[in-house]
């Protein structure tokens, strides 16, 4: 059976309110910023910062690509088994990313290389993992950022059962804001039809979980076309469940902002979780192993283009005089060194040794565990006695 | 301080102490709340310690297992109940993937204390899926202790104990002993989580088993003496890892081994211990390892069960084999 292609988005897109109230929206999605630059008035959600947060914003979406860029480089140069490239979603990345407050918890998928860098994680451990240095080398308590997970939709479940130890913590509803936190769980358009998606929404729905479920719809599942994974927009799925959703323009950083602020503080708030479609675009492969013109024309991917995330954040700020070329050269020249330490760093990042791995197994290592890594470090000691 | 109590309100009384003693503990399950689970083993928990703490869980074992990691992770220690055990396989991802080797992926910095607890083997006349034995599934896994308790005595502990450790733990509950009855000393625990025991002493041969078929293999060594026949009998109790030193211990008191189990034959735990055995007893073995298991088919209906598990006399014609060597 071949899956056809939906031609149109002819169907008005909702958002589902607290309250439960359906409005018919007259657009596409949430978009308060135009490809070519613009403000555009949304009647529902507004960008309540100024401009210093929209050029902080730039600023991270300008290093997550750089970052990503260098890392994509280091694998094409086979200094790096594997890499998932972020080319596109920086502004569904970090305009979530910048809507995380205090207390709140981030459960990625293996793609949010943005938002991890927004949460102080060091590229250079992000690289170990796809380098083969290392398993996943941060430490996602105190980054509140938590492992990257490879087996698709895992970690929604992780996350809501997080949301729900937050519950029980009493972080949530609290009159005093600071006090409140609640969890940012990220997946993609393909991880929708998991099984352990639907469980996830299930059982936030069940406990009115504090989290907020964060869609990067980026059109692509590897080969297959969201048309494969869903035949409606995807946050409609969310009502299905009970659940509170909206679509947002995921290469508007204003937008995405806005909406993401707007459910992390419902999730705080005690009101339960959201469901947020970011419509984007993965520019560049799956990862790198897949080669992306098997499969899509390449008019879909200039059409995209025209949209980038960045241009237009620059095109508004340069605008409004906000910023200057002297502040781009800046935010150049930060993401070049950025761009040194990755490709000075990840060469030098030094290999493991088996015998850091033993412990890593258990809490308390069996004795059979103990006779085996006894039995390998004696077999090591006797080639390094004969050379 | 001895009590008398069946299996199933031993493990109550063990769920009910871990509840009380650590304000982290928590139930999650179907039906467990006010049913009490669907063989009443945590009845009138919810009543006692509230909905928050023994949880009534969406009908999705994934689900369920998945959302306790979560909480792990939060600091809490989530003991869930899977209803039967052939309906652990949803949760087969969530419990090999993500629980067992979160400590492992985190380089040492995470660990997962969550309990799965299995009811689980055949004999109750059960329809299908009802009387499966997926043990060897989850002690292959790195990163999981899987442990099984044979009697009242040590499902009282033993759940407290496996609720304590720092590693996830697979706890199978031999769902045909539920109601049988046992002394329970409730001061302390008799025994380590990983330490099997020896149930009865013998010079001639030792039966190696776990969880249903401890109490058929001490009757068939029973019936042997009768015969004039001396057999041990050793409770495995930890599958994984096993008691490699209470394994060798007994091989080379009597020389003969026969590990008896209720799950199939290929690869089960008797193939592993039977490794074990004649790597690590090998010149004190009299006969080859032998083993009783059921056979490499699916469970079958419950009419004919008791011809495809092992049973006493499966138990003894496999001492004689191994004697007449």
């Amino acid at each position: 059976m071949t899956v056809t292609r939906s031609t149109s988005e002819a169907e008005p897109p909702d958002v589902v309110t607290p309250g439960g109230t359906r409005i018919q929206r007259g657009r596409e999605f949430v978009q308060l910023l135009t490809p070519q630059g613009e403000r555009v008035a949304d009647d529902v959600f507004a960008f309540d910062h100024d401009d210093a947060v929209i050029a902080a914003n730039l600023r991270h979406m300008v290093l997550g690509r750089r970052f990503d860029a260098e890392a994509t480089a280091l694998q094409r140069k086979g200094q790096l088994g594997l890499w998932p490239p972020a080319l596109g979603q920086e502004a569904a990345q970090v305009g979530s990313g910048a809507a995380i407050a205090g207390l709140d918890e981030v459960f990625p998928s293996y793609r949010e290389h943005s938002v991890a860098l927004m949460r102080g994680i060091d590229p250079l451990d992000m690289l170990k993992t796809f380098r083969g240095t290392a398993m996943v080398d941060w430490d996602s308590r105190a980054h509140r950022f938590h492992l990257y997970s490879f087996v698709i939709g895992t970690q929604s479940l992780h996350a809501v059962g997080y949301a729900m130890g937050m519950q029980r913590d009493g972080l949530v509803g609290n009159p005093d804001q600071a006090g409140n936190g609640a969890v940012l769980a990220y997946f993609g358009d393909g991880a929708t039809s998991q099984g352990d998606v639907s469980e996830a929404l299930v059982f936030a729905a069940s406990y009115q979980a504090p989290v907020v479920f964060f869609v990067q719809n980026n059109q692509w599942a590897i080969s297959e076309p969201i048309e494969v994974q869903s035949r409606i927009p995807l946050y409609r799925r969310a009502i299905g469940f009970g659940i509170s959703s909206v679509r947002v323009d995921g290469n508007d950083v204003l937008a995405v902002q806005a909406v993401t602020e707007w459910a992390l503080d419902r999730a705080r708030r005690g009101e339960g979780p959201t469901f947020i479609e970011a419509f984007t675009y993965r520019m560049g492969a799956h990862t790198t192993s897949d080669d992306p013109t098997k499969y899509r024309r390449r008019e879909e991917e200039q059409q995209w283009k025209a949209k980038d995330p960045i241009a237009r954040v620059r095109t508004y700020l340069l605008g409004r005089g906000a910023i200057d070329q002297a502040w781009l050269d800046a935010l150049d020249a930060e993401a070049e060194a950025l761009g040194v330490r990755i490709r000075e760093g990840c060469t030098a990042l030094p290999n493991p040794r088996l015998e850091d791995y033993w412990q890593h197994a258990y809490a308390g290592m069996p004795p059979a565990l103990a006779e085996q890594r006894d039995a390998y470090l004696a077999y090591e000691a006797g080639f390094e006695q004969e050379s | 301080m001895g009590e008398t109590m069946t299996m199933a309100k031993a493990l109550n009384a063990g769920l009910r102490r871990a509840l009380e003693a650590d304000p982290k503990v928590l139930l999650a399950g179907e039906d467990i709340g006010k049913l009490g689970g669907v063989f009443r083993i945590t009845e009138h928990l919810q009543r006692d310690f509230g909905p928050e703490r023994v949880v009534d869980s969406p009908l999705a074992e994934s689900g369920i297992v998945g959302t306790s990691l979560g909480l792990a992770l939060r600091g809490y220690r989530p003991v869930v109940e899977i209803q039967f055990d052939g309906f652990v396989y949803p949760a087969f991802d969530q419990i090999v993937s993500q629980v067992s080797r979160m400590r492992f992926r985190s380089m040492g910095r995470l660990s997962v204390p969550m309990v799965i607890r299995i009811p689980y083997g055949g004999s109750i006349g059960a329809i299908e899926h009802h009387s499966e034995s997926p043990e060897a599934y989850f002690a292959h896994t790195p990163g999981l202790v899987v442990v099984t308790p044979g009697t009242p005595l040590d499902a009282y502990w033993m759940i407290q104990q496996a609720i304590a450790s720092d590693d996830p733990v697979v706890f199978l509950e031999p769902k045909r002993r539920y109601h049988e009855k046992g002394e329970v000393d409730l001061t302390e625990p008799p025994l380590a989580l990983d330490a099997a025991r020896v149930v009865l002493q013998g010079g001639d041969a030792t039966l190696f088993t776990y969880g249903p078929l401890v109490k058929t293999c001490v009757e068939a060594a029973l019936a042997a003496s009768a015969e004039g026949r001396s057999i041990e009998v050793v409770d495995l109790r930890s599958l994984s890892p096993l008691d490699d030193a209470a394994i060798r211990a007994s091989v080379e008191r009597t020389g003969r081994a026969i590990v008896v189990h209720e799950a199939v034959r290929t690869l089960g735990i008797g193939a592993e211990v039977a490794a074990r055995i004649q790597e690590g007893c090998f010149y004190t073995l009299e006969a080859p390892v032998l083993r009783v298991a059921a056979y490499d088919m699916p469970y079958p209906p419950s009419k004919v069960e008791s011809a495809y598990l092992p049973d006493l006399d499966r138990i003894l014609d496999a001492v004689d084999r191994s004697l007449a060597y």
